[in-house]
């Protein structure tokens, strides 16, 4: 159960895009028509991709009377789940995750590097606005540990050397190539695989 | 070292492109109509056959648990929910499988709807897998293309529509009835059992919860039979599964391998080894994060499977194998795995919410060497006061990494922490809540 800060700055009004309302449609059919709750976690999850990678209370808001639902019962789901940010984050947002696979392979190195490169202290904005970082619980890509998520990519096989290459990257507004850094496929043992050779090689 | 012709994922690590073209091509969709025309009764008979035991950490037989549904459709609708939300920390299994062999996983989606009843299926994949839902995605768009699913799949005469379900980042969301209850748009709280979720679970119809890779398993096993499955491994502990081997080894990969295969073969044949090698060795967690701890001694001979692990008082979970080398500092380690129990508790219930962070501080200052002596056995009363004492198996999953921890390695803990049991003097520790009782007039 983490700790989620509300930001201080609201904006007074939240309305879904034209885009984004046949997105919505889109969503509400996958439900039963009496059980439009259901697709609370998806709305709050539009709303934050349209502003800018975060969810204001007006959001909230809007979304309890789209969906005819009190607005507490909104407002406890985006306070549960961890990936609903509830204040402004970068840009360009940087998850490292730090659980044990991935301390044992040196994700607090990467840490170390975005505490240098980014903003002393996590969940705070970088000098020009435009990127933040934050520690997180497992991101289930264990075995291409150390890893981080950008945005909606994966970045694997990690090194000190790859972190700051990708981190200044960002910083100057390139997007690095996702996947693995160290060249391996997928999450294939690296050089003399075992299994299934044949496919590999045909 | 299993056959290649036994293994069940050949496109595990993408060789040849996950989509429906190239799957066909594998053998997917081949003959599902014929084996529908065998019937539900058989469908369910040849999975029990074949001992298939859930994949996501319990290992429930899965023929069983199908068989739980009911019989005939009443009233009201049935349900078939597929549990994508991996988060145990050590897993990345299924990531794969909806990356690469998405047809896969929605053919036995097809084939366990008919078998459970139901008509619409959920996919509820961690919100985090935004790239891999979209591929599935794809999946499902070309599946209803070509009418595999959809109106009349496949020509079998039943209908399965199949919708894709993100969860937001919460780990709780793996356990089934917190996860039906994050489909119904609320907190992740899991229920009280009974009822089960195959009487009532989705908005209060029966629903049927498996694993990605439980259903990925199923029309291959159909296709080649279940004795063949079932002359893999050992009997209670059959077929092939994905082993995630990570930590400090070598090569650290996916592998699809036999039930029942040596730890240490999978370690040194696919894993390229320890770091420092065998002898670097200190544990292995060998079924994701929730299990105990093994110690170097048992793990140059146990094998991997439910039974055999279970006996050296840990489990298969999962699958995902976690090493740990003598460079690590095994007490940090299962400090860093007990704070991510407290970040992913509820907070539903107060022995696991108020516990998980308890044995987080206990841990932190016992990695520091902060810690007295009598603290170590308090540790292990906490656990115990969280064990069964939960409406989920999240308590058991907090409590058994620290009982492994102690049951293995209490004597190094001790040495390192041996303090007498009140401070005499003012130590600063942060973790401490109740910092004045360290001063002897408070205490």
């Amino acid at each position: 159960m983490s700790i989620k800060k509300i930001s201080k700055e609201q904006p007074e009004n939240f309305n879904f895009s034209e885009e984004n309302l046949k997105i919505t449609e889109k969503i509400l059919s996958n439900y039963p028509n009496d059980k439009k709750q259901s697709a609370v976690m998806a709305l709050l999850y539009l709303a934050q991709r349209q502003n800018d990678n975060w969810i204001p209370l007006a959001a909230m808001k809007h979304i309890a009377k789209f969906l005819n639902m009190p607005y507490i019962k909104v407002f406890e789901v985006a306070t549960f789940y961890s990936m609903y940010n509830l204040t402004p984050v970068g840009k360009h947002f940087i998850q490292i995750c730090t659980t044990t696979p991935c301390m044992l392979r040196g994700a607090y190195k990467l840490v170390d590097i975005c505490k240098r490169k980014i903003s002393e202290e996590q969940n705070t904005l970088s000098k020009d606005k435009n990127c933040s970082w934050t520690e997180v619980e497992c991101l289930g890509a264990c075995v291409n540990a150390p890893m981080m998520q950008i945005n909606d990519d994966y970045y694997e096989d990690l090194d000190e050397k790859m972190t700051e290459k990708i981190i200044d990257q960002i910083l100057s507004d390139i997007k690095p190539k996702p996947g693995s850094y160290r060249g391996r496929i997928n999450t294939e043992p690296e050089n003399n695989r075992q299994t299934l050779m044949d496919l590999k090689n045909a | 070292m299993l056959n290649d012709n036994d293994r069940i994922f050949l496109n595990l690590y993408n060789d040849k492109g996950s989509d429906v073209i190239s799957a066909q091509s594998r053998g997917d969709w081949s003959n599902t109509k014929e084996i529908f025309s065998k019937g539900r009764e058989w469908i369910i008979n040849e999975i029990k056959t074949s001992e298939l035991r859930g994949r996501g950490g319990a290992g429930f037989p899965t023929g069983l648990k199908w068989s739980f549904a009911p019989k005939e459709l009443g009233s009201r609708p049935h349900y078939l929910v597929i549990n994508a939300d991996e988060s145990e920390p050590g897993t990345c299994k299924d990531r794969d499988i909806l990356r690469f062999e998405p047809h896969k996983l929605i053919e036995g989606c097809l084939i366990a709807a008919y078998a459970v009843n139901a008509h619409k299926c959920y996919i509820y994949i961690r919100g985090e897998y935004f790239k891999e839902g979209q591929k599935l995605q794809q999946a499902i768009d070309e599946a209803y293309q070509k009418k595999l699913i959809g109106k009349n799949a496949s020509n079998t005469g039943w209908d399965l529509d199949i919708f894709i379900h993100y969860g937001a980042g919460a780990y709780i969301c793996g356990e089934e009835t917190a996860l039906l209850e994050s489909l119904e748009g609320k907190k992740g709280l899991p229920r009280l059992k009974p009822p089960f979720p195959a009487l009532i679970g989705l908005y209060g119809c029966p629903t049927i919860v498996n694993n990605v890779e439980t259903i990925a398993v199923v029309p291959t096993i159909l296709r080649r039979g279940a004795k063949w499955f079932s002359s893999l491994g050992s009997p209670k502990n059959t077929g092939t599964k994905i082993f995630c081997i990570s930590g400090n080894v070598n090569k650290p990969c996916n592998v699809e391998e036999e039930m029942g295969i040596l730890l240490k073969d999978l370690i040194e044949k696919h894993a390229g080894g320890v770091v420092g090698g065998w002898e670097n060795l200190k544990a292995v967690i060998p079924g994701g994060s929730s299990m105990p701890l093994l110690p170097k001694n048992i793990c140059e001979t146990i094998k991997m499977d439910f039974d055999s692990l279970v006996e050296q008082k840990s489990g298969l979970g999962t699958a995902g194998i976690i090493v740990i080398n003598k460079d690590q500092d095994i007490v940090k380690c299962i400090a860093r795995i007990a704070r991510f129990y407290k970040h992913e508790s509820c907070g539903q219930c107060t022995p696991c919410r108020e516990g998980s962070g308890w044995m987080w501080r206990m841990l932190e200052r016992m990695s520091k060497g902060e810690a007295s002596r009598e603290e170590v056995d308090m540790l292990m009363d906490v656990t115990h006061q969280i064990e069964g004492h939960t409406i989920c198996a999240f308590g058991e999953g907090s409590a058994w990494p620290v009982q492994g921890l102690l049951r293995h390695f209490k004597k190094e803990i001790i040495k390192k922490n041996n303090f007498k049991p009140l401070i005499s003097k003012n130590k600063n520790i942060p973790y401490l809540v109740d910092q004045h009782l360290l001063e002897k007039e408070n205490a």
